[in-house]
């Protein structure tokens, strides 16, 4: 955003990206159509501030006239709102591809508290997996999650695979995650919540298989005396 | 004149030839007074204005002059210390494993950094900022209400001392500054650091509606004779559109502190989920006044861009109508997107792309700023002197800012990048960018008036340079850490080596740019004590405010600028108001005199006499002090009959504004003789409860709006039948409404006819309220039951207290009909009685109407 010192960044950038929590190193579709997003407008951006900056540098030369019509009229209403209309549509248009919607996708739940997720997916015998910290989808194909709070507000984020979403108590929010391959994706607690909050990370097993067969010690690792409400 | 010479912010619209003085001259023409020896008239003028001798004397200062500067240095002092704790934080965070804080401190200190900050630091200096300066640039010798100045700083001064106290202690808030429930809720956050931000920082804001009322009072009412509001200086429409938004913006929080500070206090459970309260109308409530706020900040800093800027480029500003305009579209548009805070809680899609589309829309007035700036740097010739290069500062820290918040306007981006280290960069380069550097600006351009001296070359440039690299070298690389998935308020990341290298940088720059502004404050110290002398107006400016001796005196104007005078270059007029040839000369009657004018023409209408130095203030924000104290030890019922000396206190104060001497006209320049403001109406007192009344309403509106969202929104368990749905409960509302309503009437005779019956009478219909609205509470149902009945008993509470206000005035009436203070000629306070009755009978329909509609439902 600092203009042309950040396009000469770029290269450096791009390879500094990658990280198993970085939103810039998409991993499915959702992930991927934000990131596509974040890089259009990171250009535009880099243009917008080379261009103000170079307009600021020129005004210092000899006076000239300038004319409201062509700065107030010209550069601050219609330049400005022709760019933001931009952004915004490419933001709509985006937001709408990613929304969950009702395609029969597999539902999973995540349940959060202080300081933890369980995790609950349907397994193959028809039974309620639950699971503490590790949550089990299936990978290539787009799966809901049922988000809900048990105490305080947390929030649901898998930067590889989607954006966040709010955990809040007395209400149940529905995102759409997907991986686009089988394998392990780290996921945390996005919102403040108090003291365990830094260590309230999970992972996502993404399964080629649907529904996995889980060794007897990898299922049901949930503390069995906590309730769990969808 | 030429184009060199017209004043920056005086000039109007440059499109026009007109030179709006000239014009307003030939419209309104006021006599000059015969010139008088100008040091004879300082003497005389300083005996009145200035502050009593010794320590004493600024513990009952209300000069706008030592206040407004108190307020700016104390913003200071807490800018350093929120600086301090943020180099704890980059301390935590520069490893991955910091063992530096404990996570417990580590919360309190990242939440009293923001919390310090935002409430300490930048709301402060920009009222400071208001009043040290906004008189000087009008034409006048003070704020509207002295003594309401002094109050808003102790206030802010002990709710200040309150929270580092805490901090001291280790029971500091630590839930976040945004204190999202149900975090922050008793059982959640035991103990009284939740309380400690609850009630410090409400403490703290009631010196911003003081500070936000005496503003718009100031701007409205005490322009220089001619000066037309739509051609007053751009930094007092930056300044009118700050303190609208603080009277309508800060109601909602206070709100919600109350609430919030009730249930954590009586388990009443407006946040409760399994009562059928609801977090998230704690962050609507929040965000309704969080998100104005950003601009709140922002328009004064931008204010002292449209003052610099011409000034600085010897040139008329570029398009004063569109960026009037721009502020006024900033200052509605910013009610209506506090939702991008919450992108991520769960909302429909078609509601978000709403708040998306005006979180953009937003981005367009300040587009229109930003041009507006640099193409008057087109048409001038930009000075490179020190304000300028804060100035550059502020382009690029603002643009690459408001890029980004373009960007986190964009919902789908905004999932990835909320509450990451992208916003933490964002909002810095928005804040420091938007307001810091224009502060800087304006510090630096200003320090000749304050102290009288000239600076110290080359320090405040390389300070300046200091912060710049050390700005963007913390926070640039900041955005990527967000990116690559570092969340915002964790104190460690064991598990995540890619973040080391980008937090070790920050942490870094982060040392580098505290290092350049203990510079700059060096640099300020320096100027301050050993710099020499500076000559007046030192930048050829051509604002009012350089058009007195530097530096300035403690009542600004020997004489006030009359039409003509205000709109030349400063350095022409400082000599012929010196010698007492402008308006209202010198205090010859000696008392503090300043002249009210009309709200849009700026016509003289009377002569205002403010009050004089007093204690008052300071034991009124003690005994609210001993009030927050008791509430915050837990000892409510003490806390409750500690309310007994805030009442006397105010009383007191109302009895100071009796009327007294000699009351007979004022011959403020040759022909022109002006009543005092006891005889004439609409008085500043007046204009002033105005604008508190529009604060109020904001109040009351955002009660309405908690118990609408409970009843609409949210999803909880459905409340039991409420009570008071009775007809007997129906019938005494009716009786309290219609009781209100024949107060009105009866204060409206009081006033017309100076009556002393009707106002008795009006002290009986009020009282007859008050008992009634005492069966009405017992009637309520239990307000710990559900959400919705706890909410129906604050709006009751909010009645009974706006009907006991209403009794005290008739009170207080009756008692200056006994002194024989209300006369055919003075109103003494029947006015602002009939409008608070006013308000009153308004407000206590509606909250009947929500009640009944409630029990109904």
């Amino acid at each position: 955003m600092r203009g042309l010192p950040s396009l000469l960044m770029l290269p450096l950038m791009l390879a500094a990206c990658d990280g198993p929590l970085s939103a810039l190193s998409p991993r499915g579709p959702v992930a991927a159509e934000i990131a596509w997003l974040w890089w259009a407008m990171l250009a535009g951006a880099a243009v917008l501030t080379v261009l103000v900056l170079a307009l600021l540098a020129m005004g210092f030369g000899a006076p000239r006239p300038a004319r409201a019509r062509v700065w107030i009229h010209g550069m601050g209403l219609w330049f400005s709102v022709a760019v933001l209309t931009a952004v915004l549509a490419a933001g709509l248009w985006v937001g709408e591809r990613i929304l969950p919607r009702d395609d029969g996708a597999v539902t999973v739940h995540a349940h959060a508290w202080q300081w933890g997720w369980t995790f609950t997916h349907t397994g193959p015998d028809g039974a309620e997996v639950r699971s503490d910290n590790l949550l089990h989808i299936p990978a290539g194909q787009p799966v809901d999650v049922l988000v809900t709070a048990e105490d305080v507000i947390h929030s649901f984020w898998v930067p590889q695979l989607a954006g966040k979403l709010d955990a809040i108590p007395g209400r149940t929010n529905r995102t759409r995650i997907v991986a686009d391959s089988p394998g392990t994706y780290a996921g945390l607690c996005a919102e403040f919540c108090g003291l365990g909050h830094a260590r309230m990370r999970f992972n996502v097993e993404a399964h080629a298989e649907w529904p996995p067969l889980l060794a007897a010690d990898d299922a049901d690792t949930a503390d069995p005396d906590r309730e769990v409400r969808p | 004149m030429t184009d060199a010479t017209q004043g920056a912010a005086s000039g109007g619209p440059d499109e026009s030839p007109a030179r709006p003085g000239v014009q307003e001259a030939e419209e309104l023409a006021i006599p000059r007074n015969p010139p008088r020896p100008a040091l004879a008239l300082h003497r005389e003028l300083h005996r009145v204005w200035a502050n009593d001798r010794g320590l004493w004397g600024q513990l009952t200062a209300v000069n706008h002059t030592t206040l407004g500067l108190r307020f700016m240095g104390t913003a200071l002092v807490f800018f350093a210390i929120g600086g301090l704790l943020s180099m704890l934080i980059r301390a935590q965070l520069a490893t991955h494993d910091g063992a530096f804080l404990d996570t417990e401190l580590y919360n309190q200190i990242f939440t009293m950094h923001g919390s310090i900050m935002m409430f300490l630091f930048a709301i402060p200096m920009l009222e400071g900022l208001g009043i040290w300066l906004l008189p000087k640039m009008l034409g006048t010798r003070d704020m509207a209400f002295p003594r309401l100045t002094a109050l808003g700083y102790w206030c802010y001064l002990f709710g200040g001392l309150i929270m580092l106290t805490a901090l001291l202690f280790g029971v500091a808030p630590r839930d976040g500054w945004f204190m999202y429930t149900p975090l922050s809720d008793a059982t959640h956050s035991p103990g009284i650091n939740a309380d400690v931000w609850l009630l410090g920082v409400t403490f703290v804001e009631i010196s911003a509606m003081a500070a936000a009322v005496e503003i718009t009072v100031t701007i409205l009412r005490q322009r220089a004779p001619g000066m037309k509001l739509t051609e007053m200086p751009l930094f007092a429409w930056y300044m009118l559109g700050t303190s609208v938004m603080m009277l309508v913006g800060f109601p909602p929080l206070i709100a919600a502190s109350v609430l919030l500070e009730v249930e954590r206090a009586f388990d009443w459970p407006f946040f409760d989920v399994v009562r059928g309260g609801d977090p998230l109308l704690w962050q609507h409530l929040f965000w309704l006044f969080g998100h104005p706020e950003v601009y709140i900040i922002f328009l004064p800093a931008a204010g002292v861009l449209s003052t610099l800027i011409p000034a600085l480029c010897r040139t008329p500003i570029l398009g004063y109508n569109a960026i009037v305009a721009a502020v006024l579209a900033l200052v509605f548009l910013s009610f209506g997107l506090w939702v991008h805070h919450m992108f991520t809680v769960g909302i429909p899609h078609m509601a978000l792309a709403f708040f998306s589309a005006a979180s953009v829309l937003v981005a367009v007035p300040t587009a229109v700023q930003v041009f507006a700036w640099i193409g008057t740097m087109w048409k001038g010739q930009p000075e490179l002197k020190l304000p300028m290069y804060h100035i550059l500062g502020f382009f690029l820290t603002f643009v690459m800012g408001g890029l980004t918040g373009v960007m986190l306007a964009i919902v789908p981006f905004n999932w990835q990048a909320h509450d990451t280290a992208f916003v933490t960069a964002h909002l810095h380069y928005v804040l420091i960018g938007g307001f810091v550097f224009p502060m800087m600006a304006a510090a630096t351009w200003w320090m000749p008036l304050i102290f009288g001296k000239r600076r110290i070359k080359g320090l405040g440039e390389a300070a300046f340079w200091v912060i710049l690299i050390g700005f963007h070298g913390t926070f640039f690389i900041m955005h990527l850490t967000g990116l690559m998935g570092m969340p915002r308020r964790i104190d460690v990341y064991p598990d995540n080596p890619e973040w080391v290298w980008l937090n070790l940088t920050s942490s870094i720059f982060g040392f580098v740019l505290t290092i350049g502004f203990a510079m700059f404050a060096l640099d300020m110290i320096l100027q301050a004590t050993l710099g020499k002398r500076s000559a007046r107006d030192p930048w050829g400016a051509p604002t009012l405010d350089w058009a007195m001796p530097v530096p300035s005196t403690s009542y600004n104007f020997a004489s006030l600028p009359g039409p003509g005078m205000w709109a030349r270059v400063a350095a022409d007029v400082v000599l012929p108001l010196a010698r007492g040839e402008g308006v209202l000369p010198g205090a010859p009657r000696g008392r503090r005199e300043v002249l009210v004018t009309s709200v849009g023409g700026a016509r003289p209408q009377h002569v205002a006499l403010l009050p004089g130095n007093t204690a008052l203030p300071l034991w009124l924000a003690a005994s609210i002090g001993v009030f927050v104290l008791l509430m915050l030890a837990g000892a409510y019922a003490l806390a409750g009959i500690a309310l007994i000396p805030v009442a006397v206190l105010v009383w007191v104060w109302g009895r100071g504004l009796a009327p007294a001497g000699d009351l007979s006209p004022v011959e403020a320049a040759p022909g022109l003789r002006l009543p005092i403001h006891h005889h004439a109406r609409p008085s500043l007192s007046q204009s002033g409860l105005f604008a508190l009344l529009v604060a109020d309403g904001a109040l009351l509106a955002s009660l309405v709006f908690g118990l609408a969202f409970l009843s609409v929104v949210t999803v909880g368990p459905v409340p039991a039948p409420a009570g008071g749905g009775g007809a007997d409960t129906v019938t005494l509302l009716a009786v309290v409404v219609a009781a209100v309503a024949l107060g009105v009437g009866a204060a409206g005779r009081a006033a017309r006819r100076r009556s002393v019956a009707w106002a008795g009478v009006g002290l009986a219909l009020n009282l007859l309220a008050l008992a009634l609205l005492a069966v009405v509470l017992g009637g309520l149902d239990d307000p710990t039951r559900h959400a919705r009945d706890a909410l129906r008993a604050v709006l009751a509470a909010y009645v009974v207290v706006h009907v006991l206000v209403a009794a005290a005035m008739s009170a207080f009436a009756l008692d200056q009909f006994r002194r024989a203070e209300i006369t055919a000629e003075v109103a003494g306070v029947l006015p602002a009685w009939r409008h608070w009755q006013g308000f009153t009978a308004v407000a206590s329909a509606l909250v009947a109407v929500a009640v009944i509609a409630q029990a109904g439902a």
